[in-house]
């Protein structure tokens, strides 16, 4: 058993390493345009700032959980489309009308009791996300429009909903920039560290129902097995007399549901408003988050905290360091890199192929060309 | 013409067909030039798709570039400052060095698409995903490092200026106007889309790519090298992508932003889709997406009179912006005719005998 587990964790960790390691020398190599001359201690300095804003501290540790949390569950929301044989580049779309269904809610009942604005907000982006998911999994299941175009074509849609429904019918009067008004008693409330700016709420401990319900869903039900072996072979799974298409539709449907899930949370945990200009990359980040995590809900969890960590570190590593934000996106492309090309993180730490795991990596474009499910 | 605009909803139609065709001609310059990078990073996934590699990375691939040919120039020209401009398209070596450099870029990031997804055969859509998230964090952190510094822009080719006579012909005019007014970058996207068109259905190599696209086992048995052939079209679609990349910076634009590329690239694939993975459908879908932007524009500026001003006002802009995203997923239901891709596209190819 830990030896499986080593196997597993071996080579997200070695490309996690060895991403750092190029990390270094790019901060090596563009150090004279930071401190105006080549600085060796440049790489330890920005890796510490790093350590300190996401880990160091109590408010660092939190900045870190909250900042993982929507991570968690768009990343959730991919690594079940990987399960599936699928891939969704739709976080961002889902997330965005699930924070905009949760930030019009929200307003709306702003003046309600909290037992029940909360609540209603949350369902909100939920409800919002998985209409969202369900259009590219209905248009791939029925008509064979890869998921990967549609999805992301869905993401600018999304942008121009967002900016439409913000500066337009949702638009907050008096405020000097397109916004949506307070959600006020729709928020999620402060349970830890208030007052001091890096405050946890509440929604923090919803990945800890959703994570063993997706685990349960994913490998403890029917259902969830049915998943999986659409995923692995469509084919066997017709044969099998499954239906295909309903698990197309059905994964892609809980997928934008949990992204809309981290879309309100994100809105009612954290902005309590909704800016018409808000903006996330978090379509991608869960994309390298599912990767890390191998597509398992228990491995996503830990690919959540690492980038959550690194968004929460960015701050500090700009502050203390004089290094830009972009750092991580670097650092995030470059551990896909490792990830993807494991047979050079095997080679370097002379790791053996495992035997489970892999597979996620290489099924996602084989439908590409639509003919396997579509018929 | 008035007269015919009050009959009852012909009237409106007419009216409707009226101002697209003066917003359209009027703005024949700016839809090509906007096409140009749709229509370059068009071709770039041609020449993948075609020989059976899946391309998500020419966002990135255009934005590497922009970034790289936009750098040069700006460096050569601190240099070597005060080059005398070329006598056509205001061509100083700054620029064509950038152009170059940019051009190299998107080749380099092409191999590296190849390599991972040709070689190492890793998910093709992957691979384009880790190219995009690694041009978008370099090409951001470098850029916000380098605008610390005083860097100063390596300038941009300017546009042709047609002859006046041939510009103010009437009727005609514009289609002068639209081909001619541009800078060499967008000009010579019509060369290069009908260039491939012809090559890859008239020639040796495009029936290689298309049978490396279809049937690569097949393609292997009749003696043709398909790793060989995958490698040397997706580097040379990042010529194209490259080519595109410096539009941003160098042709359309002089200067950088991070993230600039802003989905085009995404677009260019949609445009791609759209057109059946011919360089001249794809063409012209680029043209489509291109006017249906500009159209939101103009009517937000110029609205037409009358009841018809009045109900295009009345749809928010962000329909318009949206809308060659919506036609991209219809055209990809197959509503409006199916879209059929190369059958081996997306599947790495693996020579028997070999694991």
């Amino acid at each position: 058993m830990a030896a499986r587990i080593l196997r597993l964790v071996a080579v997200p960790a070695g490309a996690i390493l060895l991403a750092l390691l190029v990390g270094a020398i790019v901060l090596l190599v563009s150090s004279p345009l930071v401190t105006g001359g080549l600085d060796v201690t440049l790489p330890l300095r920005t890796y510490w700032a790093l350590i300190q804003g996401s880990l160091l501290s109590v408010n660092a540790i939190v900045d870190t959980i909250v900042n993982a949390t929507p991570l968690l569950l768009v990343g959730l929301a991919v690594g079940l489309g990987f399960k599936a044989g699928l891939f969704n580049i739709g976080g961002q779309g889902q997330f965005l009308v699930g924070a905009l269904a949760a930030a019009g809610v929200g307003a709306a009942m702003a003046t309600s009791s909290p037992v029940i604005a909360v609540p209603s907000a949350l369902l909100a982006g939920v409800v919002a996300g998985a209409i969202y998911g369900f259009v590219p999994g209905f248009l791939k299941a029925y008509t064979g429009a890869h998921e990967v175009v549609t999805t992301i074509m869905l993401n600018y849609v999304a942008i121009q909903i967002v900016g439409y429904a913000v500066a337009g019918p949702l638009r907050a009067q008096g405020a000097s920039f397109a916004r949506t008004p307070d959600v006020l008693n729709a928020a999620l409330p402060p349970i830890l560290n208030q007052g001091t700016g890096h405050e946890a709420h509440l929604g923090v401990i919803i990945p800890l129902i959703v994570v063993p319900v997706i685990w349960w869903l994913l490998f403890r039900s029917t259902v969830g097995f049915e998943i999986r072996t659409v995923g692995a072979n469509p084919d066997a799974a017709r044969y099998a007399g499954m239906k295909p298409r309903r698990l197309i539709v059905l994964a892609l449907t809980l997928g934008g549901l949990l992204a809309g899930l981290g879309g309100a949370i994100e809105i009612l945990g954290r902005e309590r408003y909704m800016a018409a200009a808000y903006s996330t990359n978090i379509g991608f980040d869960a994309i390298t988050v599912a990767l890390l995590g191998r597509a398992h809900p228990v491995g996503i969890v830990f690919g959540a905290l690492l980038l959550g960590a690194m968004r929460a570190g960015a701050a500090a590593m700009q502050s203390q360091a004089g290094i830009p934000v972009q750092m991580i996106d670097l650092l995030q492309g470059v551990i896909l890199f490792f990830l993807a090309a494991d047979v050079v993180v095997r080679r370097i730490f002379r790791i053996r192929a495992a035997r489970t795991g892999v597979d996620e990596l290489q099924t996602v474009t084989r439908t590409y060309s639509g003919q396997t499910t579509a018929s | 013409m008035e007269a015919l605009f009050d009959i009852p909803v012909l009237g409106l139609v007419i009216q409707l067909v009226v101002f697209l065709v003066d917003v359209l001609t009027r703005n024949g310059t700016i839809i090509l030039a906007l096409a140009a990078p749709l229509a370059l990073g068009a071709l770039c996934g041609v020449l993948n798709e075609r020989s059976g590699v899946v391309n998500i990375g020419i966002e990135g691939m255009m934005l590497a570039s922009a970034f790289v040919g936009w750098y040069v120039a700006s460096t050569v020209n601190q240099w070597f400052p005060g080059q005398p401009s070329g006598i056509v398209f205001g061509a100083t070596i700054p620029i064509l060095v950038g152009v170059l450099a940019a051009i190299g870029t998107g080749m380099i990031a092409s191999l590296l698409h190849a390599w991972l997804s040709v070689s190492l055969r890793v998910d093709q859509i992957i691979s384009g995903t880790i190219i995009n998230i690694i041009a978008f964090g370099v090409t951001g952190y470098v850029n916000l490092l380098i605008s610390r510094t005083s860097q100063v822009s390596g300038g941009k080719f300017v546009p042709f200026v047609p002859p006046a006579d041939l510009v103010e012909l009437p009727i005609v005019g514009w289609v002068f106007r639209m081909f001619l007014q541009q800078g060499p970058i967008t000009m010579s996207v019509i060369v290069l889309v009908i260039v491939v068109q012809i090559l890859l259905f008239r020639s040796r190599w495009g029936l290689r790519t298309r049978a490396v696209g279809e049937h690569p086992e097949a393609a292997e048995t009749a003696g043709i090298d398909v790793i060989r052939l995958r490698y040397k079209n997706v580097i040379l679609g990042g010529i194209f992508a490259g080519l595109g990349g410096a539009w941003f910076t160098l042709d359309f634009g002089s200067s950088f932003e991070n993230g600039m590329t802003n989905g085009r690239g995404f677009i260019a694939l949609a445009a791609l889709i759209f057109g059946r993975w011919h360089p001249v459908g794809a063409f012209g879908a680029a043209l489509l997406f291109a006017a249906s932007g500009s159209l939101g524009i103009a009517i937000r500026t110029t609205p037409p009179a009358g009841q018809l001003g009045e109900i295009l006002t009345s749809i928010p802009g962000q329909v318009f912006s949206a809308l060659p995203y919506i036609v991209t997923i219809i055209v990809l239901a197959g509503v409006v005719g199916r879209s059929i891709p190369p059958a081996a596209v997306g599947r790495p190819y693996e020579r028997e005998g070999t694991t």
